[in-house]
């Protein structure tokens, strides 16, 4: 029953196809998935931020989660294909006579490229940072946008 | 010289045990620092996604409890292409050891980042106790 399960992979759209170590790499998780609880499937890219893609026709919007910065230290630079999100995010030190009970938010330097799948037109990005969330509106290149055809 | 770290992307921890929530949705744990001074108790919480009015904190028993609500942004007829963090709302206990002095608490939200200053009662307050020489 187990080598029943390693051999049925599904195939997933947005990735190409698997080579023999992402099969095993997916399997892994998917069993570690059973015990840890997590959805196995959510894997990530291991880069600080982690970020949320979506597209529709006109538009890809990309969400990440940054909080405790301000608008002008995240700097994003687009070109034709890519997006760079980095920054630098600083943990203020409060001063000498503090004593810590506990330590969890980290603080570090950052630099996330992100290649998105068609051509974008890169001086009409608008992006917002809100509440500690950076939302951005990434408009696609007209030619890329599907249409509709009409058939005579 | 001081050498800059790279930031590591941490895993949203969900929240193991908690009273069943009326609504649905997931409930995660927010990264604190809490650190204390000789007069109050400051508490800096990552709650990235809550606005002012959906922040709820309280202090009662000793348990200070943080709870706070995202409401996702949803974009109409877009799909997603790569999701890679669950949106959902934030919630915390602690236990204060000392007593805090609830009528002065302060807390503001920034950015997504709450800090919550909690002055503690006079009488915690170190004292020196002379000893004199009998």
């Amino acid at each position: 029953m187990i080598l029943k399960q390693f051999v049925n992979l599904p195939n997933y759209g947005w990735r190409s196809t698997f080579n023999e170590l992402e099969n095993m790499r997916y399997n892994m998780n998917r069993l570690f998935g059973q015990v840890s609880g997590r959805p196995y499937w959510q894997s990530h890219a291991g880069v600080f931020p982690l970020v949320n893609i979506a597209e529709n026709a006109d538009y890809f919007f990309i969400r990440a989660e940054i909080p405790g910065m301000e608008s002008e230290e995240i700097s994003i630079t687009a070109t034709r294909q890519s997006l760079t999100i980095s920054g630098e995010r600083k943990i203020v030190s409060e001063g000498e006579k503090v004593r810590y009970h506990r330590r969890e938010r980290e603080g570090g330097i950052f630099n996330r490229v992100i290649s998105l799948a068609n051509d974008i037109q890169a001086d009409k990005i608008v992006a917002r940072y809100v509440d500690g969330i950076l939302s951005i509106k990434i408009p696609k290149v007209e030619a890329v946008k599907a249409r509709q055809i009409d058939i005579d | 010289m001081v050498e800059q770290q790279e930031l590591k992307p941490q895993e949203k921890l969900e929240v193991a045990t908690l009273a069943e929530q009326t609504k649905p949705g997931l409930s995660f744990t927010p990264n604190v620092d809490i650190f204390e001074t000789e007069k109050e108790i400051i508490l800096l919480a990552d709650v990235p996604g809550v606005k002012s009015d959906c922040l709820k904190i309280d202090l009662k028993d000793n348990i200070l409890t943080l709870a706070g609500d995202v409401k996702q942004e949803s974009i109409n007829d877009a799909e997603d292409v790569l999701t890679e963090y669950q949106v959902g709302s934030y919630f915390r206990q602690f236990t204060l050891a000392n007593m805090i002095n609830q009528d002065k608490i302060v807390a503001e939200l920034k950015h997504g980042v709450l800090r919550l200053t909690l002055p503690k009662v006079e009488k915690a307050l170190p004292r020196k106790i002379r000893v004199q020489a009998a």
